[in-house]
């Protein structure tokens, strides 16, 4: 099937607002007819909840945390972008949206990379009357630093805190309507099935984290803002309890998934130090500002202490490469790079699997208390991990599974193929592209959950009466009996894995053959693996105690159980993507010097695969992407 | 290196709960303490018995999910580290280590180390915030704000609600968790239209859900994982002073 986006057509400076002015509106005396469920509170679901229930909808918000302020949005560290051009330095909204579209390798849709660009100034002023405490210069004007992919400083940030800052803003706004009664608060919960009727969604059955409880909640639109599933690597960036799980089980009721092949490999993360590690540690992309990627020019002198090699012997390899973005080349680029020098047998640390981050020049130039001023718990974060102090010797690097751009696919209004399912942030596929920019993430997360779900829910919910699907129709009842079955029996298996062991053998699996480098072959290998992993999960897996009772192994085997069938689905969607794009790389589609090779002719669609049954291959929908304002051309930043 | 612990067992609120000791064997000094406690689950699964329950999520400490007792210091005893960020290099070999979760009224126990501290955000929810709509706001430089005041706000702010202040408490009080939004709002120029009505809520909170008074023992700077001042405490009874005199507009 061909997919239509639904996008606005014209001038794409107009298109948000023509479509504002045209989009249906709830009048004020009928919202509060209507009940929305807002499944996660991070930066996307957080703000839609909070404004949902500012405008007068009935809004119930579930998280698994034991806090809406504790989603793993808070753990974004560098800035959010903006088009402000305080700066000065040539910065537009088109600067921005070009940027973006060119950033995610020509594989997001036009019109939605526009509106986020659009309303990207609107979050920084919503923030500021938040309270959230931006960083400021002498004159209290607001502070800019430069990010990956951009030669413009448009990043606004909050120490090495801003996703916090900004989360504890949407969680403010969300406090505030909690207080008031328009949004009801439900944490400790994690949704376990979305409920369909007459083919639209209406409503969820969650799992009450703490007593046990399988629970119905009707609601006559249901938002997912889940976030991301590059937990399916097993090591990441990404918070121990985050999963694919609720966009998995909204799949399995039809929602249609959306290029899950297009994950992003963070380049500054903190190398992993032993097979027993349990996450990966970031450090913000602001550090490439002012700190220089290196490796040794002879493998022979990666055991030297750094401070041995002179300068002649060191390959500043992404200043060599890429001298016009230089250290701040995207995420994707500097990646791949780093991987090839360590490839090379250049790589340094005990793993050999690590390039440094200096920031002896800048230290130099602009002294320490400057560095730490700007980078300080970074450091401190640093040391902690590895009990080295990165003023005094570089840093050691490598990358790792930070982010999906894949997700559930929507359309412009953020509504999946099931009518009243709408999805938002990380959650979703449409900004990014196939290689999301720094700093992007913040912006969207916000821009849907401000600027965008407030309008774009109105006209589906004038289209249904309000309230006429409620938790005594069969289909939740249905809903509770599947999950309390599918319990039932991974408690029943009793076997010698426990859920840990099962997730790092998926997570090698996923990081060998479709981590950084895929190839035919690897994905293949891949497709192979995982049905085997799955099916000794479901014959050998020991999942201790009880239904009816806290149980974190229970929560961490059905996460585990839907990343067995997911990750099927995303080797499969990096099979059939015959082409390299963003952080999608395919061996056997680069340049001479190695560089990603897109395939327009063929490749230039969303790829949006519907769910055929666990172990069925699934069926690929195609929802063609046209360039008419950035034109296509090879992504250089040479 | 091989640890002797001592961790609090307690099947729900309502249970006594006690201590159980376990082995754990051949610990790497890179490992985190987390890390550590996982291996331990590991073996507990592996012989059939119910694995530890304890919260946690970022494990980068930032989070605020994680809460345990170490040694009788929330968060163990490294200064300014979440229990996700301690490493085990800062323990020796042989050592006994007691595992307790947060013990506070107003934190009832859900299982193990796990409390409910849905408190806090009760707390929040009586005033930690401005009363800003979604939209229609002025450009964000149309309100300076100088950068000490930025930089004070920030240092009030970077409170991660993990509940350490409250658990080191004999008084097991708030105060320090409170304190840290009253003045980050207090000293902004868009949180101060709201200042007198926020502190006065956000105190009549702290009372409500059971947290004890201020009685000025500094237990909870020296136990925050993000070294949150005292003298926020001071600006919040400063605020609250304040809000008792009525201005000529009132």
């Amino acid at each position: 099937m061909i997919l239509d986006g639904k996008a606005p057509t014209g001038p794409i400076e107009t298109t948000w607002d023509k479509h504002r002015f045209d989009m249906k509106l709830v009048n004020p005396a009928n919202k509060r007819k209507f009940k929305i469920l807002v499944v996660g509170t991070g930066l996307a679901g957080g703000a839609a909840a909070a404004s949902l229930g500012e405008l007068g909808y009935n809004v119930e918000a579930f998280c698994y945390q034991d806090s809406p302020r504790r989603a793993h949005s808070i753990a974004a560290q560098g800035g959010i972008n903006a088009a402000k051009n305080y700066p000065n330095d040539g910065d537009s909204v088109y600067r921005l949206f070009y940027d973006t579209v060119k950033g995610g390798d020509f594989r997001a849709r036009e019109a939605d990379v526009w509106r986020l660009a659009q309303v990207s100034n609107n979050i920084i002023d919503q923030c500021v009357a938040q309270g959230v405490p931006f960083a400021r210069d002498y004159a209290g004007y607001l502070d800019n630093r430069s990010f990956g992919g951009a030669q413009v400083s448009r990043t606004f940030y909050a120490r090495g805190q801003t996703g916090q800052q900004l989360l504890l803003g949407a969680y403010s706004a969300l406090s505030r309507q909690i207080k008031n009664g328009s949004v009801n608060m439900f944490a400790r919960r994690e949704m376990l099935d979305l409920v369909v009727v007459d083919g639209a969604a209406k409503g969820i059955t969650c799992r009450n984290l703490v007593t046990g409880e399988i629970e119905s909640y009707w609601g006559d639109a249901v938002v997912l803002a889940t976030g991301g599933f590059v937990n399916v690597f097993y090591l990441s960036t990404n918070a121990m309890g985050c999963s694919v799980t609720a966009k998995w089980r909204a799949t399995k009721k039809g929602a249609y998934m959306a290029n899950p092949c297009y994950t992003q490999i963070h380049p500054t993360c903190i190398p992993q130090h032993g097979d027993k590690q349990s996450k990966l540690t970031l450090m913000s992309e602001s550090l490439r500002n002012d700190g220089r990627v290196w490796v040794p020019k002879k493998a022979e002198d990666t055991n030297k202490h750094p401070s041995e090699i002179s300068e002649q012997d060191r390959d500043y390899f992404l200043e060599r490469k890429y001298p016009s973005f230089g250290n701040l080349a995207p995420r994707d680029i500097a990646s791949r790079a780093a991987k090839e020098a360590c490839d090379d047998g250049r790589g340094v640390g005990e793993s050999k699997r690590g390039v440094f981050l200096d920031f002896k020049a800048s230290i130099d130039r602009l002294g320490q208390s400057t560095i730490a001023e700007r980078y300080g718990n970074l450091f401190d974060m640093y040391y902690k991990i590895t009990a080295e102090d990165g003023y005094e010797r570089p840093m050691r690097i490598y990358p790792a599974p930070h982010y999906s751009m894949g997700g559930l696919w929507v359309d412009y209004q953020c509504m999946s193929n099931i009518p009243g399912l709408f999805v938002l942030g990380e959650a979703n596929f449409s900004v990014h592209g196939a290689n999301r920019l720094g700093a992007s993430a913040l912006m969207q997360g916000l821009a849907d959950g401000y600027f965008v779900i407030p309008y774009t829910i109105a006209p589906y919910l004038t289209s249904i009466t309000p309230g006429q699907i409620k938790t005594d129709h069969d289909a939740f009842k249905e809903s509770q009996e599947s999950v309390q079955q599918e319990i039932s029996k991974m408690l029943s298996i009793k076997g010698k894995k426990t859920v840990g062991e099962l997730h790092r053998a998926l997570g090698n699996v996923m990081w060998e053959d479709v981590g950084m480098a895929r190839s035919d072959a690897s994905l293949k290998h891949a497709l192979k693996r995982i049905p085997e992993i799955r099916e000794e999960f479901w014959t050998n897996v020991n999942v201790t105690g009880g239904a009816m009772e806290l149980n974190q192994q229970l929560e961490n085997a059905w996460r585990l159980a839907d990343f067995l069938e997911f990750s099927e689905m995303m080797a499969t969607d990096a099979l059939h993507r015959e082409e390299s794009c963003g952080g999608h790389f395919r061996v056997e589609h680069q340049t001479d010097d190695g560089e990603a090779m897109r395939n327009d002719e063929d490749f230039c669609y969303s790829a949006a695969w519907e769910f055929k049954g666990v172990g069925k291959a699934p069926e690929l929908h195609k929802e063609p992407l046209k360039f008419e304002n950035v034109k296509l051309a090879v992504r250089s930043y040479k | 290196m091989d640890l002797t612990l001592h961790v609090w067992r307690q099947n729900g609120p309502e249970d006594s709960g006690k201590l159980e000791t376990y082995k754990a064997a051949n610990v790497s000094p890179d490992q985190s303490f987390l890390e550590m406690l996982d291996e331990v689950n590991d073996d507990l699964i592996k012989k059939g018995d119910d694995p530890i329950a304890f919260d946690h999520d970022c494990r980068e400490g930032i989070c605020g999910m994680c809460s345990q007792v170490i040694n009788g210091r929330p968060h163990g005893q490294q200064e300014q580290t979440t229990v996700c960020q301690l490493h085990m290099r800062e323990f020796n070999d042989g050592d006994e280590i007691f595992i307790e979760p947060w013990r506070a009224r107003a934190f009832p126990i859900h299982k193990d180390l796990i409390v409910d501290r849905t408190a806090l955000d009760v707390v929040m929810q009586a005033g930690g915030y401005t009363s800003c709509h979604t939209g229609g706001i002025a450009d964000g430089n149309a309100l300076l704000v100088g950068k000490p005041v930025a930089d004070y706000a920030m240092d009030a702010a970077e409170c991660i609600g993990c509940g350490a202040c409250v658990a080191a408490c004999p008084n097991s009080s708030a105060m320090l968790f409170t304190s840290a939004k009253v003045a980050q709002l207090a000293v902004l120029p868009q949180g101060k239209p709201e200042a007198k009505r926020r502190v006065k809520a956000m105190t009549e909170a702290i009372l409500s859900e059971g947290f004890g008074n201020c009685t000025n023992h500094y237990e909870c700077e020296a136990a925050c994982p993000k070294g949150i001042s005292v003298k926020f405490i001071a600006k919040l009874n400063r605020e609250y002073l304040k809000s008792m005199i009525p201005s000529s507009t009132e």
